[in-house]
């Protein structure tokens, strides 16, 4: 069967096949040419701890430790791909499934958690020191921050210098039905108009939570971004040398000064919207077999097996990393407390604020009316 | 030492109160591993299998299979260090969350939500359980109504007046009832639990009748009976064909009709190297017949839109198949059944049922169906009158094929028989449109070579 909204006529750029293979581009090829057996291997257990982090979070939702898990199931080759193309002083713009990014930013996957347990509005870590944004929960919101910031960089200088150590760019990640938002076409209208050292890193995992891709659009959506003059190259997002080559080219762009490039990684949401979603009821297990078979880590090991370059040791300490990664995680989940009622009142403004101060100390003061109160440490948030 | 940890009902989705129980993975005793599917539960989004959250050995199953559980409810013990010797285990502590008085300062670690006996945090989902919703006692109101939960006597009880009357009809004497309700009320489920207990034994004629006959079930008051809540794919069953039933007027013709020919077909093709490891049976050729005649006869592969006052024409075929199931009624579909060669027909059909058996249809398989096939003959059945599947034109009852005298070349044989009955809606499909597309599907049963002309 044909997946949803899959065009024939459309390129798409793939560097690795489903069974395996290695395929030559002209363009893209030398752009991984660097990447040795110990590259690859490093590619492989990003993607296989990502998604036992991935699983792990999905087996806390169903144990009630947390109130909500959105799956990158299926999309790790688009995101650890793409997130291993940054450079250290490159900033990024995740959505809320970017959990491959974030693992190759170095966010501890405990503190993307405290958002999705209810103890944190954002999470642990400090965006600027990661260059790793919060994640939005609103679609498209952040690609005009992401904007924003890379017209930012422009003014500061930061982009076109031919330093390499300085030039930066900005990347951000959203869904194939963020498209349909007005916030990403405005996003796409200023990132053009003001050449903004911008990669759109569209992820076009086929659904909108129940909508097809093909009921968001009549064309492919890499002519989406054409639409508005930015360069613009769909690549098979469950390939995951191509979707680093194709973003080492897109990041390379913007550095440079040479504006923003709109890419469609074509991939799969192997699972659920999020944990409220039951996609039985939509979509066809035929197709979910058709992507099953195109799994983004399955045609990596292929390759590295075929290679000889997956020795049964560095299979085997892999499962036992990541064992123990879930187990972690699980103590660490499970220990996370309720914050303090009041700490809701520290993120309203940046600086201290006379009306917040007098809510604050209102609130507290109805809070210590209550017999119980002191007995519940911090509890009171629910 | 053992060391009982309980798992509560989580929200499985976002704002769910409640789930039912579908299916157990685990019994009494088993051993079980972090994150091993312990149970499925059907919420009102979906359904889904739990992980546990511990490695141990299972020691309580805390309800059962058809109970709707309230989310933040405990619904199995599972003892994470069984190395000691094993105490008593707790009473079901479900009991103390329905228990807990609204006004009681007793009740307000558990009151408050906060969990702060065993240090949980209250996650988002949680707060809309049973005892989340009662209020937190401010310290103005230092008022004490102390109320004692378990003996209290016939004149102070507290219950509402249905209540009241509910244990006046069942003859229950509402001062013997355990209360469990909000502030000691007894509630209605108090009385017909205190009912079952006393007189279903009393009135119990023959041994064992005071048992449910079904595991989902509880026994009436009269000890007579058993009553079992409608649940799942029953209910949705019951629906659809009431639905169904009193919104098309169903007509049904009958065909009896000598399928010696098929029979031999599905003989030839049995051995054919083709056909190899594909299931071939006379209800395959009645499903290619049944393409067949949709073909000649599009009409009746429609369905009628009340909301637009249209009739629906589909220009394909989603080739519904009734089968029986554990779990109850189900009639999956073949997508675009109208594309596809015999034998990839076969392999459909051999899926769907596979598919079925293994209670894995999902929604989506069983949804736009367009006409359907229901194969009582499985059961030894002659014939019936379908109803149809909501939303579809036409069903096709397949009867049992047996060897019957009939004549043949004006000689009385013995021959392979069967009878086909299609019910149909009549508000869009004429008798002769029944007849001419039941005629049809007949025609190639009798002479599948039929098919050859109209294919």
């Amino acid at each position: 069967m044909i997946p949803t909204g899959d065009r024939t006529d459309v390129d798409t750029v793939q560097l690795l096949t489903p069974s395996g293979e290695r395929l030559d581009h002209p363009d893209y090829s030398p752009r991984i040419a660097h990447l040795g057996p110990d590259a690859l291997r490093g590619l492989y257990r990003d993607m296989v701890l990502v998604r036992r982090f991935d699983n792990e979070a999905t087996s806390l939702q169903r144990q009630g430790e947390l109130a909500l898990w959105a799956q990158c199931l299926g999309q790790e080759a688009a995101q650890v791909g793409s997130g291993r193309a940054l450079a250290p002083h490159d900033y990024a713009f995740p959505s809320y499934r970017e959990h491959g990014v974030a693992h190759t930013r170095g966010i501890d996957p405990t503190d993307i958690l405290r958002l999705f347990r209810g103890v944190d509005h954002g999470g642990g870590w400090d965006p600027t020191e990661r260059g790793f944004h919060l994640y939005t929960l609103v679609i498209a919101a952040h690609t005009l921050h992401a904007t924003g910031y890379a017209m930012g960089l422009q003014r500061d200088g930061l982009v076109g210098t031919g330093d390499p150590e300085r030039d930066s760019a900005v990347i951000t990640y959203f869904g194939d039905g963020a498209t349909s938002q007005g916030d990403l076409n405005e996003s796409l209208v200023f990132a053009a108009v003001n050449n903004a050292p911008l990669v759109l890193f569209c992820q076009n995992n086929q659904w909108a939570i129940s909508e097809p891709t093909t009921r968001q659009s009549r064309v492919p959506l890499v002519k989406r971004g054409e639409g508005f003059g930015i360069p613009s190259v769909r690549v098979d997002g469950n390939d995951v040398l191509a979707t680093y080559a194709v973003t080492a080219e897109a990041l390379d762009r913007a550095r440079s000064g040479g504006g923003p490039t709109f890419i469609e990684a074509f991939t799969y949401r192997m699972g659920a919207h999020t944990t409220s979603d039951d996609p039985t009821r939509y979509r066809s297990s035929a197709e979910e077999e058709y992507w099953r078979q195109r799994d983004p880590i399955e045609r990596l090991r292929r390759l590295l097996v075929a290679d000889g370059e997956l020795p049964d040791t560095f299979v085997a300490e892999l499962e036992a990393e990541a064992e123990a990664r879930g187990e972690q995680l699980r103590t660490a989940v499970r220990a996370m407390q309720a914050p303090a009622a009041a700490q809701m009142f520290d993120h309203v403004y940046a600086s201290p604020h006379a009306v917040v101060e007098s809510e604050r100390a209102w609130f507290t003061e109805y809070e210590a009316s209550f017999l119980d109160a002191g007995a519940t440490d911090g509890g009171t948030h629910r | 030492m053992p060391k009982f940890e309980s798992f509560r009902m989580p929200d499985a989705g976002e704002g769910l109160t409640e789930a039912e129980i579908v299916a157990w993975h685990v019994a009494v005793g088993d051993p079980v591993r972090v994150n091993q599917t312990i149970v499925e539960i059907e919420t009102a989004k979906s359904i889904v299998d739990l992980p546990s959250p511990f490695a141990g050995v299972v020691t309580a199953l805390l309800a059962e299979v058809g109970d709707t559980v309230d989310v933040g409810t405990p619904i199995i013990t599972i003892d994470v260090d069984p190395t000691g010797p094993t105490p008593e285990i707790a009473a079901r502590p479900a009991l103390e969350l329905d228990a807990a008085p609204a006004a009681t300062p007793d009740a307000t670690p558990e009151a408050a939500g906060a969990g702060a006996g065993d240090g949980e945090a209250v996650l988002v989902g949680y707060g809309i359980s049973g005892a989340a919703v009662a209020r937190r006692p401010r310290r103005a109101s230092a008022v004490v109504v102390h109320v004692d939960g378990t003996a209290a006597s016939p004149s102070r009880v507290l219950a509402k007046p249905p209540v009241r009357k509910l244990a006046r009809d069942l003859g229950v004497d509402l001062g013997a009832v355990v209360p469990t309700g909000p502030g000691g009320i007894v509630t209605r489920e108090d009385v017909v639990a205190k009912s079952d207990q006393g007189e279903a034994r009393a009135l119990t004629t023959y041994p064992g009748d005071d048992q449910p006959w079904l595991a989902s079930g509880k026994v009436s008051a009269g000890g007579r009976q058993t009553r079992v809540p409608v649940k799942s794919v029953r209910k949705r069953t019951a629906e659809a064909m009431v639905t169904s039933a009193f919104t098309a007027p169903h007509v049904t013709v009958f065909h009896t009709i000598d399928v010696t020919k098929t029979m031999k077909l599905v003989a030839r093709l049995r051995a054919d190297k083709e056909f190899a490891g594909v299931r071939v049976t006379p209800l395959l050729i009645t499903a290619k017949a049944m393409l067949l005649a949709v073909h000649r006869h599009p009409d009746i592969n429609a369905s009628w839109d009340d909301a637009t006052q249209e009739i629906v024409y589909k220009h394909y075929v989603n080739l519904g198949i009734a089968a029986s199931t554990p779990r109850g009624l189900v009639v999956p579909n073949i997508k675009d059944a109208h594309r596809m060669g015999l034998k990839e027909l076969a392999q459909s059909i051999a899926d769907l049922t596979a598919t079925a058996r293994s209670g894995r249809t999902s929604p989506t398989d069983m949804s736009d169906g367009t006409i359907t096939i229901t194969n009582v003959g499985v059961f030894g059945i002659d014939t019936g009158t379908p109803i149809l599947n909501p939303g579809e034109a036409a069903i096709l009852a397949f009867g049992a094929i047996r060897e019957q005298p009939w004549v043949h070349h004006g000689k009385v044989k013995k021959r392979w028989v069967t009878q086909l009955a299609l019910s149909f809606d009549h508000r869009l499909v004429d008798g002769a449109l029944g007849a001419l597309f039941l005629s049809d599907v007949a025609a190639v049963l009798a002479d599948p070579s039929q098919a050859l002309v109209w294919g």
